[in-house]
């Protein structure tokens, strides 16, 4: 008996060696390098010195685009739930036999690379492209106006790159629907609507969580989409400034401390949201 | 919807799904106020037949009336009838006050509270109002898909195998329960099962089904003393059935069954033909040592051995070979242990019942149909 104590700590050693090694050890790293004196250099070397200001710094330069961020993260995320359940929806309940074809269709963009398919959207949302002529001719685009370069531009990429990974956990969560309690709401004289708005939608709260925490998380840290699709202007994520400063400028520690701001901030955002959606409602 | 109210009829209802036909232009009547089973093996049609009259499932053709209204297009929610579903499909999400409480919330009633009580009190479960109901054993859940529906107070509760679910001593109680609670309430229930004592036990009328057809109507007690079909000689309970033939016609019809003569009233003689089976419950068969001349009275007596013998408690089971009946013709016997047998395996016994128990059954039906032991082999 007591040799079978073992086992389980024999069976985590494995990821807890993993987390060890590529997380836990990188983000102390991280945090250590976010308390440098932001005046050393990559080259010249970095002291530290506990300058807790690269903090204040980070937030009070950068406040815009870490607002941006979650704004089109939020703004994604909603669109791709309003996309995506009835999606969902119809494969999980309604498709029948072709229920796993929609499913590998769904995940069918994974097969392509994330940076190809969003170059693919520069195309169609270039100046030249058919969608942006047809906007124009129906006035919705003014003559002359784009698409690309824009902060829609950016929100666009992002539904379409997430929406799978918003599709999967409402479909999971809708599959498991027991088509019976559809007809005990219709019994108990609930119209189709009222039976879903009671029954359907509240047992797939716990799809609709996760795939809002899949889409939005990513979406927040995300900067190829900006990147590519966006301007200069109005469309900076708070992935783009990370990237930047720590590629570009090399500026070490305003970059860590920009990441463990945005860290912070999503846990924060997350954690409120998992508890007004009630967790124990979901299981 | 308050005026749709009466009696439930259902008239020429039929449903095909593809080239299969579900339920064969059947016409029922269920009286407001009683007790209907619908009873027959799985793929018989009573599942179908229970789901057009929830609205469930759209009728191929045909009338489902309440009362003088036709019922058969309207939709579920528009439709003055609850069902007890197989697994009770309760709301996992809600407790067992708002599940209880949900088709009252929907039609906005006022007084939702006061009627949840009582209805919870009904079926006693006022301590349980807050659980969920994965929190509750399978009785407990199922009174609650009982009280859920019966709060709406609708003109037809249908309930759907609604003990399928249950062990066997839960299933006899709750029984019970069910026929106090439909004779309190008043209201007209029609249960589909596939257990004929479950449906003898509760219902005061029983349709037999079979093959999207009713056999035979009536009440238990007609059902089993007088039936109409093999198939409901079989299915509801066991009957010994002997080939015979009609030799001659009065008040009584005598029918030789392998050189011997058995009388059958003529009124239980279900069919003209002159070729019959000759049924007979194996209850209502007396066995005696063949020196023994006490139930000669009966009337209908044969002499055989005695091939099998089994105590089983509340009754002995004898199987008893006849000379000159065919290999499969042997006939069971029942006998009640008030005292010890005197009749042993291997021994020559009398066998004597009254000709009022005696049916006769068209030769042309299939002896073995509603044999459940029969079928399954």
């Amino acid at each position: 008996m007591t040799s079978k104590k073992w086992v389980p700590y024999l069976l985590l050693a494995p990821g807890a060696l993993w987390l060890a090694i590529f997380f836990l050890t990188p983000m102390f790293n991280l945090g250590a390098t976010s308390l440098y004196d932001p005046s050393g250099s990559l080259e010249s070397g970095y002291v530290m010195n506990g300058h807790v200001g690269n903090y204040a710094d980070a937030l009070s330069e950068y406040w815009p685009q870490f607002l941006r961020s979650f704004t089109f993260a939020a703004i994604a995320t909603v669109l791709a739930l309003v996309i995506a359940y009835p999606l969902a929806y119809a494969i999980a309940l309604k498709a029948g036999k072709w229920k796993n074809i929609l499913l590998v269709l769904v995940i069918a963009p994974f097969f392509t690379s994330f940076l190809l398919r969003t170059l693919a959207w520069t195309a169609i949302l270039g100046d030249n492209s058919s969608f942006v002529h047809f906007l124009q001719n129906i006035h919705i685009l003014p003559e002359g106006g784009r698409i690309l370069a824009t902060p829609f531009a950016v929100v666009m990429g992002l539904t379409y790159n997430f929406l799978p990974f918003m599709t999967l956990p409402l479909f999971t969560s809708l599959e498991k629907v027991d088509s019976r309690l559809i007809e005990a709401a219709g019994d108990l004289y609930s119209k189709p609507f009222t039976g879903f708005r009671r029954v359907v939608l509240p047992l797939s709260m716990p799809g609709v969580v996760a795939g809002t925490l899949l889409t939005f998380i990513p979406a927040s840290g995300d900067y190829i989409n900006a990147q590519l699709l966006g301007g200069i202007k109005n469309t900076t994520m708070i992935g783009n400034v990370i990237d930047r400063a720590f590629l570009e400028r090399g500026a070490y520690p305003t970059a860590a401390a920009l990441s463990f701001v945005l860290m912070a901030a999503i846990v924060i955002l997350v954690a409120s949201y998992v508890k007004r959606a009630g967790t124990d409602e979901l299981v | 919807m308050d005026q749709i109210a009466g009696d439930l009829r259902l008239v020429s209802l039929r449903k095909e799904f593809g080239d299969f036909v579900a339920v064969d232009d059947i016409d029922i009547l269920i009286p407001k106020g009683s007790f209907f089973a619908l009873l027959g093996p799985s793929g018989c049609g009573k599942t179908t037949t229970l789901r057009m009259v929830a609205g469930l499932e759209l009728p191929t053709a045909g009338q489902i009336l309440i009362g003088d209204h036709d019922i058969a297009s309207l939709k579920p929610y528009n439709r003055p009838v609850n069902t007890v579903f197989q697994s009770y499909a309760l709301f996992p999400h809600l407790d067992i006050y708002e599940n209880v409480a949900f088709g009252l919330r929907r039609r906005g009633v006022k007084d939702v509270a006061t009627q949840v009580e009582a209805m919870l009190s009904l079926v006693e479960l006022d301590a349980f109002a807050r659980r969920k109901p994965s929190q509750l054993s399978g009785g407990q859940q199922q009174r609650v898909a009982l009280a859920r529906a019966l709060i709406n107070r609708p003109e037809v509760l249908l309930l759907d195998e609604p003990l399928g679910a249950l062990d066997l001593k839960l299933r006899r109680q709750m029984q019970l329960e069910l026929k106090r609670i439909q004779t309190e309430v008043g209201i007209t229930f029609v249960h589909v099962t596939h257990d004929q004592e479950e449906a003898m036990t509760m219902a005061d009328t029983i349709a037999v089904m079979n093959q999207g057809k009713v056999e035979q109507l009536g009440s238990p007690m007609d059902l089993y003393e007088n039936p109409k079909t093999t198939f409901v000689a079989n299915f509801l309970g066991q009957s010994n059935l002997l080939t015979g033939e009609v030799m001659d016609r009065g008040d009584f019809v005598g029918v030789k069954v392998w050189g011997n003569h058995i009388k059958i009233p003529a009124s239980r003689v279900a069919t003209t033909n002159a070729k019959v089976w000759v049924g007979v419950r194996p209850e209502k068969i007396y066995i005696s040592a063949e020196s023994n001349h006490a139930h000669d009275h009966l009337g209908n007596q044969l002499i055989g051995t005695v091939l099998e013998r089994s105590y089983i408690g509340v009754s002995t089971q004898f199987i008893v070979e006849i000379p000159g009946f065919l290999h499969d013709e042997k006939i069971m016997v029942f006998e009640q242990n008030v005292d010890a047998s005197e009749v042993m395996a291997g021994d020559q016994v009398r066998i004597s019942w009254d000709p009022a128990h005696t049916f006769a059954l068209d030769a042309k039906q299939d002896a073995y149909a509603g044999d459940v032991l029969a079928e399954a082999e």
